[in-house]
């Protein structure tokens, strides 16, 4: 089997196994609108305020969302002991494990884009911004499974690491927040948002090429 | 033929052995304190004393004495941690592990003091505690990124494999440092400028900086002293069971 043809069935497994089991997967995303929704209930329903807090309550949600659903990257893998076979194949563990991000994004990930109307809706973001949520939401949500990914492959063998990735993942989120939180800010006043898009998508490159090498290291360790 | 002397790569070596540098930590500790309380005398005295009062701020810039060594501190040993991180994973030196393990409270609490003088010195500048301004925020998600290093430490059993974990996350933190600093100083800034870096000539007197200087290296000295403090008790916990320090324990009993 070639290494892309490898990449591939990684991909295709991790799909099939979470269509299998779809409940897990509406999880993220329900979670998402609830804490949304959670917002107006404790800061009070005035139009112009939950105007203003849109953007940075959208973002802090999903960001949330994804920190929950980080947990599900490795762990059944771990569990049953597929992850050792990911690391006796021939196959470079780096590549492997790029294909499970990319799946862990497509499953938790890009929901999120279906919900997002529906929570701009209730928060009353401007028309105008409505695209550039989209658009910083399919560059910073694979970032945000990309981080996480090392994260979680540090904890994946403690059996209580929830509190701990999140104490570890949380902090390295902060510039894809701001940036991400700021360009739907800009755009909702009509502002041009060039700069911030661009930046997210460097960071997403970057992040693309440099955080399966760590991820695979520490996924060695969690091993062993 | 290696280019480095014998003499040098034989230092090395005897210091990868754990009774071996404990022995010289214990040889280098008090001439470190020696030093580190002349400086430290040297440093305050011309601070709180010779150096002349502030124009504008009166006598409370004096904080800054302990304020700004203690934030060069956190992100020094930050770096420092990386470094010592990447050398434990390449060449696998039991020593670089534990230095960065002892390092990381010494680095948070460095952080935690640059934080709360900060505040002190808010007070009375700003007129309020706490400011979202882009230096105090990067600070304190710094002192998240060492406290994760601590917590991650603490919860694997295993603490060769728990140092490893470690020094992957000084690694990836180091490298996420300087993205965290510029995002969160373009988010928002309110800090006043850097004084004693600028180009060319510092903005700051020469009275006032001298005795900042001689602060910023006696806060060094200081972690030297408490990083090899805190790496030997780190070496006896790990090899509790083994022979040098039944003989050890044996000689000071």
């Amino acid at each position: 089997m070639t290494l892309t043809a490898a990449f591939f069935a990684i991909i295709r497994r991790d799909l099939l196994l979470a269509f299998r089991r779809r409940a897990e997967m509406a999880n993220p995303l329900f979670f998402f609108v609830l804490i949304v929704t959670l917002f107006p209930l404790a800061v009070g329903a005035q139009p112009q305020l939950l105007q203003t807090m849109a953007p940075g309550v959208i973002w802090v949600s999903a960001l949330l969302a994804a920190l929950l659903s980080l947990d599900s990257l490795f762990r059944s893998d771990f569990e049953d002991g597929s992850l050792e076979q990911m690391l006796l194949s021939p196959h470079s563990l780096s590549v492997l494990v790029l294909g499970k991000i990319i799946a862990h994004w497509l499953v938790t990930g890009l929901p999120l884009l279906l919900v997002a109307p529906l929570l701009a809706l209730f928060l009353g973001l401007p028309e105008q911004a409505m695209g550039t949520l989209w658009l910083t939401l399919i560059l910073a949500t694979p970032l945000l499974s990309l981080i996480g990914a090392i994260g979680v492959a540090l904890t994946v063998g403690l059996r209580r690491g929830g509190m701990i990735l999140s104490l570890l993942v949380l902090p390295l989120y902060v510039p894809v927040l701001i940036f991400a939180s700021n360009a739907v800010d800009r755009a909702a006043s009509g502002l041009p948002v060039g700069a911030q898009l661009n930046i997210l998508l460097a960071m997403l490159l970057a992040a693309l090429v440099l955080v399966p090498l760590p991820t695979s290291a520490a996924l060695k360790m969690s091993v062993n | 033929m290696s280019v480095i002397p014998a003499a040098v790569s034989r230092f090395f070596h005897r210091t990868a052995s754990s009774p071996h540098f404990y022995a010289l930590a214990d040889r280098f500790i008090p001439w470190l304190t020696a030093i580190f309380i002349l400086l430290l005398a040297a440093g305050l005295y011309g601070g709180l004393y010779l150096a002349p009062t502030d124009y504008q701020q009166g006598d409370s810039y004096r904080i800054i004495y302990i304020h700004v060594p203690a934030a060069w501190m956190s992100l020094f040993i930050y770096v420092l941690m990386a470094i010592m991180g990447a050398i434990a994973l390449v060449w696998h030196m039991k020593m670089a592990e534990v230095m960065l393990v002892a390092s990381a409270p010494i680095g948070a609490g460095f952080t935690f003091i640059a934080l709360v003088t900060g505040s002190l010195w808010g007070k009375p500048m700003w007129g309020t505690w706490w400011v979202w301004d882009a230096r105090l925020t990067s600070e304190l998600i710094l002192l998240f990124l060492y406290l994760g290093v601590i917590s991650l430490y603490g919860a694997i059993e295993d603490k060769r494999a728990a140092a490893r974990a470690v020094s992957i996350l000084a690694l990836v933190g180091v490298v996420n440092i300087p993205i965290i600093h510029y995002s969160v100083q373009w988010w928002n800034t309110l800090h006043q400028g850097p004084t004693v870096s600028k180009m060319g000539k510092p903005s700051i007197h020469v009275e006032m900086l001298v005795p900042l200087l001689l602060m910023a290296v006696a806060f060094k000295f200081y972690y030297l002293i408490a990083a090899l403090q805190a790496a030997k008790l780190e070496l006896l916990k790990r090899e509790a069971s083994s022979q040098w320090v039944k003989t050890l324990l044996e000689k000071q009993a």
